[in-house]
């Protein structure tokens, strides 16, 4: 933790148009501590992108290049071949991309990138639904949730299906290293990006970012809402290291889901059986991990 | 040195003296035996390139902007629905400045599936920013590659060299391959204004906002525009260590031409032999072979124009509810001026449909009689068409 | 129209860094007010802070230039050394 708060250089300037409490902009500023300078970004189309790099301004410190939507994995694989064609050997690239140009379209592009064996970290900021066109429901929302595109009423409850475990896909793939990780718990992203640094080879780290607007909750809980995610066994935090997993953070006792959902007004619709069909959810997931 | 090579290993030996360092593709009919080859090269160590053997013809072009952006000089190349899936990268690309070459394949659209040629895809793509060279035969192919790293690096663009499916890419020529050194003195290394390094960090591809936007697209549209400059001073440059030149268009036997034939592609090498026929007895016909289509050379047309009184553009694309793009720019070209030769658009070889002599011949006869009566016979007019079947 | 700089090949930023020039300070409503007794210089808000808008120290100073008042810091504070205030009306 020492080790953390002393990296002073921020290499994402201040003045971005991030929301208030943006979990994703967080997880940004504190994975590019971990990764320092000499690394080279490529960023998917959506907050991140939009809220970082309005022409003529920048808030990367760092070489940056954002093309479209869904190719974040295909850019940065030409990057990784150009720096091997350069001589340049110890420039790290670096994607980041959001839960939809992930999970839904960016899959593709990303399954080929890891399938080649590319050497670079590809790092999904997931705040659970596409929330730069205005909070639609992406593969990764989690069931039962509100979003513009599964509205809750008397016939649509939410999301339908459960959240997309793309880090499994990911794992499936045999990537060297693939983690999971949260703003709730800056020391562990930190060492898992740090980790991710040094192994050469395609890196995923799949972190959850909770968004204010999105998620309805007040600015100031983003820390509060991302704990509770993984103090109640709604979020994992592990790494898969060749083939083998490590829960890196197991709380004792883990809260009921409801202290989680309860925080979120787009859980805010559920009734008690439905916040128990989930309770049940997490728990079979928690039992199929091996976890207790 | 002179080898018989196909169209795509011709395309395939240019971007290897090209020395292209970053090669991405996907397979696709007409244009597997190009990457192929170029796969080989790599494997035996006569091409120093990295190899990305992508998921799909969006990731091709994508792993292309991404490493000529870090500063290596990327290849890709593709046909039909190659190009249309990549087409969102196209806009990219331009819009980023980058010279990615690109060898397009020409073969026809889906619906139906067709894999025989016509130009439908790379016309179909003519506003996306990207220079656009039509090749006449093998020795273009492998020439305009060359030169088109050259141009592109100059001007910031990324160029497209297209050429016939099956006509061209399947077909062996004679084709003179020049040696390594003499293009490494043509083509030196290529040195980016501007590329992802830490040492000098900066942003590629913000959010154009609104107050800037349209002057992003003014310079784009300034560069592609001023690019035939530099498409003609490449090709002058190139004619004269090599000995062979093609310009933006080939004037052939206008000077005095009462008709002229404009087309583009292997089909110009069709139209030369009737046009060759009928000077023999005493016609006064001409052709236009438009090899640079983007930018479009309104200008050079027009020049060889001065005497021509009726005008058939002949072309593999169609405008679907409108006309042939070939002759709205041709047309366009003509509005502009202070001619009024007749104009007629002829829409043939879609699909892989044979283009004949007779066809050629049809055509020519067809606008001499328009020039007679003073009219044309209607805008638009498909040649060998099987009407039986409609 | 704002901005009247000649713009780049390609929209390329050559300026690292350049969203420094817009502050979004001007975004609060509420604004974070450090009690510098309380304060140990612990550094997790500067930690939380998504824009970088604390500098360490104790105490801890807020950058008022771009903090957007979400509140995290305050939050998170465990010393309750940092209390929400109304941004006062200009």
């Amino acid at each position: 933790m020492k080790e953390l708060l002393e990296i002073e250089e921020e290499l994402l300037a201040p003045g971005h148009r991030a929301c208030p409490g943006c979990g994703e902009a967080l997880a940004i500023r504190i994975a590019l501590k971990a990764l320092g300078r000499n690394v080279i970004v490529v960023q998917a189309t959506g907050c991140g992108e939009v809220v970082s790099t309005p022409y003529p301004q920048t808030a990367w410190r760092v070489p940056y290049i954002h093309v479209a939507f869904e190719n974040a994995a295909a850019v940065a694989s030409g990057i990784e071949c150009a720096l091997k064609k350069l001589g340049k050997k110890d420039v790290k690239v670096v994607a980041f991309a959001g839960d939809g140009g992930t999970a839904d379209i960016g899959l593709q592009a990303l399954s080929g990138a890891v399938e080649r064996g590319h050497d670079f970290i590809y790092i999904c900021t997931d705040n659970e639904a596409y929330m730069n066109t205005g909070i639609q429901r992406s593969g990764t929302t989690p069931f039962l949730a509100w979003t513009t595109t599964t509205p809750a009423g008397k016939v649509g409850r939410g999301k339908r299906q459960w959240k997309k475990d793309v880090p499994a896909i990911i794992a499936a793939h045999r990537a060297p290293y693939v983690a999971t990780a949260s703003v709730g718990y800056p020391l562990d992203l930190y060492q898992k990006i740090k980790k991710a640094k040094y192994i050469k080879g395609p890196c995923y780290i799949h972190i959850q970012c909770p968004c204010p607007p999105g998620w309805r909750f007040d600015s100031s809980k983003t820390i509060q809402v991302a704990r509770k995610a993984v103090e109640s066994g709604c979020w994992v935090l592990y790494e898969i290291e060749h083939g083998q997993m490590r829960v890196t953070f197991k709380p004792s006792k883990r809260i009921p889901v409801s202290e989680y959902l309860k925080l979120q007004g787009r859980f805010r619709h559920l009734t008690q059986e439905e916040i128990q069909k989930f309770q049940e959810l997490v728990d079979q997931e928690w039992k199929r991990l091996g976890l207790e | 040195m002179k080898l018989v090579l196909t169209g795509n290993e011709a395309a395939a030996f240019g971007a290897k003296l090209a020395r292209a360092q970053v090669i991405s593709a996907y397979p696709i009919t007409p244009q597997t035996v190009s990457v192929e080859k170029l796969a080989e090269f790599v494997a035996n160590g006569e091409l120093d390139a990295e190899f990305v053997e992508v998921e799909s013809e969006h990731s091709a072009l994508s792993v292309c902007v991404g490493a000529a952006a870090a500063g290596a000089r990327a290849f890709t190349a593709t046909s039909s629905q190659g190009l249309a899936l990549m087409s969102e990268i196209l806009y990219i690309a331009a819009g980023l400045r980058l010279p990615i070459v690109m060898a397009n394949v020409n073969r026809s659209l889906s619906a139906p599936i067709s894999i025989w040629c016509d130009q439908q895809d790379s016309i179909s793509v003519r506003d996306c920013g990207w220079i656009q060279l039509y090749c006449e035969n093998n020795q273009e192919i492998l020439d305009s590659i060359i030169q088109a790293y050259k141009i592109g690096e100059s001007v910031h663009l990324p160029v497209m060299v297209c050429y016939d499916g099956y006509i061209l890419s399947h077909t062996a020529e004679v084709v003179d391959v020049p040696d390594q050194s003499s293009v490494d003195e043509f083509l030196p290394p290529y040195q980016p204004p501007y590329k992802l390094d830490p040492e000098n960090p900066v942003t590629m591809g913000p959010v154009g906002v609104p107050e800037y936007y349209q002057e992003f697209r003014y310079a784009l549209h300034e560069a592609v525009r001023e690019a035939k400059e530099k498409v003609i001073e490449v090709d002058r440059d190139f004619e004269r260590r090599f000995g062979r030149g093609y310009g933006l268009i080939e004037n052939y036997r206008c000077d005095d031409a009462e008709v002229v034939v404009i087309t583009m592609g292997s089909l110009s090498g069709t139209v030369k032999e009737v046009i060759d026929k009928r000077r023999e007895r005493g016609d006064k016909v001409g052709m236009i072979k438009v090899r640079c289509y983007r930018p479009f050379p309104h200008r050079e047309i027009l020049g060889s124009l001065e005497s021509a009184e009726g005008i058939a553009v002949m072309e593999k694309d169609i405008s679907l509810g409108a006309t042939g793009a070939l002759y709205a720019d041709v047309t366009t070209a003509i509005q502009n001026s202070d001619r009024r030769p007749l104009v007629m658009d002829f829409i043939c070889g879609l699909g892989g449909r044979d283009v004949k002599l007779d066809h050629v011949e049809e055509t020519i006869e067809t606008i001499k009689k328009c020039v007679a009566r003073r009219k044309i016979e209607t805008p638009v007019k498909w040649l060998g068409l099987r009407k039986e079947v409609l | 129209m704002k901005g009247a700089e000649k713009i780049t090949l390609g929209a390329v930023i050559t300026k690292p860094g350049s969203t420094v020039e817009y502050e979004t300070g001007g975004w609060r409503t509420l604004k974070p007010v450090v009690d510098a007794e309380k304060c140990v210089g612990c550094g997790l808000c500067w930690l939380y802070c998504p824009d970088g808008a604390i500098k360490k120290g104790k105490p801890i100073e807020i950058d008022y230039r771009y903090c957007k008042g979400c509140g995290i810091c305050s939050t998170e504070c465990p010393r309750k050394a940092i209390r929400m205030e109304m941004e006062e009306t200009k």
